[in-house]
Parts: C-alpha cells; sequence; structure tokens
C-alpha cells in the first residue's frame, strides 16, 4: 500500500485488508506513538463531515503529525471557481497525504491520478468511503474473534447505501453469509446478488425485521431515508418497521453485535444503547485507530 | 446488382472501406474516428440497403489504415462493421471489431454527479457485458447501460 492511493474498497486485496486490520489492533493497544512526526496530512472537506474529519484528525494528532485543511469549500478558493485538478495540485505541494471529501462521483479516482501524494477518499458522494468499510471490518474481527464464516444481517436502505455495498463486497472474501432487510423499494440491487451467486456465498432477503434475528452475528443497521422515496406514503409505512427495539434482541446470540455507521436518525431506539449487544459507539472509535493504521501504511512508515 | 451497389460510392485505389454500419450511426463513426479532423480523401454513402441492417452506411477513406485499439472504438455503434483493406484497388485483408476491454471519450457517464460530468477530463469504462455493451465508469463506477448511452 505504499505510496498508493486508497479510492475504493475494491482496490485492496484480501491480504492488504488484513494488514490494515492487524495493525489497527496495534493502535488500539498503544494508540499513541508519534511515527508521522515532521509530515503534513492535508484534509480536504470539499462537503462538511465533522464526525469523519475529527476521526481523520485525530489519528493524524494522535501519531504526531500536522493537520491542513478545510472542512468546507465555501470558504475556499474551490467557491471562486477553481478546478478540482488545480486544488489538488496546489495542496500536493502542501503535503504529504491528502484525505478527502466530495460530493461528486469519481473524484477521489480522478484526484488520485493528478495528485503527487497518495489520496485517501473519505467519500465521494454515493460512491466509495473505504476507511468506513475498514473500520467496519474492524469492529466485527475485533467483537466475532475472526471475519470467516459469519452471518451478517444487513437493514434498511440497501438499495442506495453505499456503506452496505462495501461492507458486502469486503465481507466476500471471508465466506459471509447475508441477510437482507429491507422494504420492497429500497431492496439489494441486482449486481451485488449476481456477485454472491457467482462467488458461491449464500443470501436471503426479508421485509421484516423481527424474523430470524437469533441467527444474526452482526446486525448492521442504516438509515431508511424519507428522500429515498417515490411515493411518500411508502416511506410512512416502513418508516417505524425498520427500527431496532432492545426487546427484538431478547433471543439473539450473546455474542451478536449491532453496528451502525453514524450518524443515527431514530433506526435504532435508543433503549438499545445501554445493551452491551450494542456496539455502535465503540465502532466509532475503531475508526481513528483504522485511519492511524491506513495512513501509517500508505506512507511506509509501518 | 452487386454491380449497382459498388457504383453507389466510388472505388479507392489504397485505403479502408468500412461497411456495414448502420445508417442511424453513421455520424458517431465519423466522429469517433475522427475523420472530421483529417485531410484524407474521405467518401461515404448512407441509407444503403442491407439485408442484415435495413438501411446500411459505407465509409471509404483513401490513404488511411487503422489500428485494432482505433477501429475497435466504433464496435460500440457498429457492432457488425466489416473493413475492407485496400491496396492497388484490391481488397488485400477484411476485418471485422471487436468490443474493446476498455476505452476513453465516445461516450457520456450516465450518472449526472459523475466527475467526469463535472470537470473537464476524458470519460473512461470498462465493459463489463460485451454482449449487451454495459459499460462501468472507471471514475464513479456506475454502470451506463446501451439504452442510456449517449454519444459525445
Ligand atoms: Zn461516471
Amino acid at each position: 500500500m505504499k505510496n498508493k492511493s486508497l479510492v475504493s474498497i475494491n482496490d485492496l486485496t484480501k491480504d492488504e485488508i488484513l494488514k490494515v486490520l492487524d495493525l489497527a489492533e496495534e493502535f488500539a493497544e498503544n494508540p499513541n506513538q508519534r511515527i508521522l512526526d515532521g509530515k503534513v496530512v492535508a484534509t480536504l472537506f470539499f462537503e462538511p463531515s465533522t464526525r469523519t474529519r475529527l476521526s481523520f484528525e485525530s489519528a493524524v494528532n494522535r501519531l504526531g503529525g500536522r493537520v491542513i485543511g478545510f472542512s468546507e469549500a465555501s470558504s475556499t478558493s474551490v467557491s471562486k471557481g477553481e478546478s478540482l485538478k488545480d486544488t489538488i495540485l496546489t495542496v500536493a505541494n502542501y503535503s504529504d497525504l491528502i484525505v478527502m471529501r466530495h460530493p461528486i462521483e469519481g473524484s477521489a479516482r480522478y484526484a488520485s491520478e493528478v495528485s503527487g501524494v497518495p489520496i485517501i477518499n473519505a467519500g465521494d458522494g454515493a460512491n466509495q468511503h473505504p476507511t468506513q468499510t475498514l473500520l467496519d471490518l474492524f469492529s466485527i474481527r475485533k467483537t466475532q474473534g475472526k471475519l470467516d464464516d459469519l452471518n451478517i444481517f444487513l437493514v434498511g436502505d440497501l438499495k442506495y447505501g453505499r456503506t452496505v455495498h462495501s461492507l458486502l463486497m469486503a465481507m466476500s472474501h471471508f465466506n459471509a453469509s447475508f441477510t437482507f432487510v429491507a422494504p420492497k423499494e429500497l431492496q439489494m440491487p441486482n449486481e451485488y446478488k449476481m456477485f454472491l451467486k457467482e462467488k458461491g456465498l449464500k443470501f436471503t432477503e426479508q421485509t421484516d425485521l423481527n424474523e430470524n434475528l437469533d441467527k444474526a452475528d452482526i446486525i448492521y443497521m442504516t438509515r431508511v431515508q424519507r428522500e429515498r422515496f417515490s411515493d411518500p406514503m411508502e416511506y410512512e409505512k416502513v418508516k417505524n418497521v425498520y427500527v431496532l427495539r432492545n426487546h427484538m434482541l431478547e433471543n439473539t446470540k450473546p455474542g451478536m453485535r449491532v453496528l451502525h455507521p453514524l450518524p443515527r436518525v431514530n433506526e435504532i431506539h435508543t433503549d438499545v444503547d445501554p445493551n452491551p449487544q450494542a456496539y455502535y459507539f465503540t465502532q466509532a472509535l475503531n475508526g481513528v485507530y483504522t485511519r492511524m493504521a491506513i495512513m501509517a501504511l500508505i506512507l511506509g512508515l509501518k | 446488382m452487386s454491380k449497382n451497389k459498388q457504383l453507389s460510392v466510388s472505388a479507392i485505389q489504397n485505403g479502408t472501406v468500412i461497411d456495414h454500419i448502420p445508417a442511424q450511426n453513421l455520424f458517431k463513426v465519423i466522429n469517433i474516428l475522427s475523420l472530421d479532423k483529417i485531410n484524407n480523401q474521405i467518401t461515404f454513402g448512407s441509407n444503403l440497403e442491407s439485408q442484415k441492417l435495413g438501411h446500411k452506411a459505407i465509409i471509404k477513406i483513401a490513404d488511411k489504415f487503422f489500428r485494432d485499439d482505433e477501429i475497435n472504438r466504433i464496435a460500440l455503434v457498429a457492432p457488425h462493421a466489416k473493413l475492407n483493406i485496400i491496396k492497388d484497388y484490391e481488397v488485400v485483408e477484411k476485418k471485422t471489431v471487436n468490443v474493446p476491454d476498455d476505452f476513453t471519450g465516445i461516450v457520456r457517464c450516465v450518472n449526472p454527479k459523475c466527475v467526469t460530468n463535472h470537470e473537464k477530463i476524458a470519460q473512461k469504462f470498462y465493459v463489463v457485458d460485451k454482449a449487451s455493451v454495459s459499460l462501468k465508469c472507471h471514475y464513479c463506477e456506475k454502470i451506463t447501460d446501451e439504452e442510456h448511452m449517449e454519444f459525445l
């Protein structure tokens, strides 16, 4: 991974994924290592995402590096009409690594082709957000003790949700089986089902969140957004159906964990929060360790 | 009958004849091969009768010989095109076109949020299905299928 950009989770081999997770584990045990001393990391957030930006900046700071950048495009030359290429070429002069979030899809791939320093994609519109996927994998391995042969429930907006698509692609390296829980309008696109069939991986689909939860090793919740529905009535019908409540977890496996990419709106009721099976806040912390590992590997420091 | 067909577009001494182009895609082929930007003598005929295509078009380009990767770019709009390589009024070689594995330009990415529709960059695609011609964008990773294909 040294000197290579990280644009899409599909760019990483299984071995590279495991290498990131192993190193993240090391940082989780010993987070304060000043290996980024003297390095400058640029965080270019062309659209705001406070959570992701702070996670990256925390990771850089813990490793002793320095951060430059912006948290929204309106305060920069981008708002004066500067092209993405010019912004990237300029910032590449000032930094050793660029972390970039941009609303335009494919912008990170393009940036990686013009930049003289590696790019880490921190989200390009609805396309890719590979560090989220890696922290999800880290969280799954940490809670289950392994990545192989797990039963993953993906719940909510499976049609447009980039996190679930990337997670599916990544978990396909590890003989996962999947249960897709979504309203009719937001089911998993065919291309992903075809992909699983070709790989010989099992999946089932259901619309009722209450069914089969006892079989889950991971329940991965996502938001069902109103704007995804062409018919507002359809949204009204399903909006309370995909809300996880604590009592629904009664018969689940004790080792099962509930994950969520955050921010949550109402799809996980707060009555789940005290349950030891709720893992979503620790999951966010794992993001810092995972991002430390990714940056250290790309900068060739580990 | 075959003599009449021959006469519809005059013969060339040396060069390339591209036959069996669907008539409605003639100008797309001209565009893809940038024939409007070269100085060679070019003749073409359109709306010629064809049993296979209904109406076909034919292009004759004098003193021009294409590399395979150049000519394969027209496979998206003229998958059944046939090439005759002419030397001294004789057909010395016949070629067909193959849908390439990847290519740049030609098609607009269907995704309005794709970076290729916002910055000045060349489109780049991977052909994920050659039979139905479905294209995966190198940048936004979205699929552009034949139905939504818009040529530049
Ligand atoms: Zn695209």
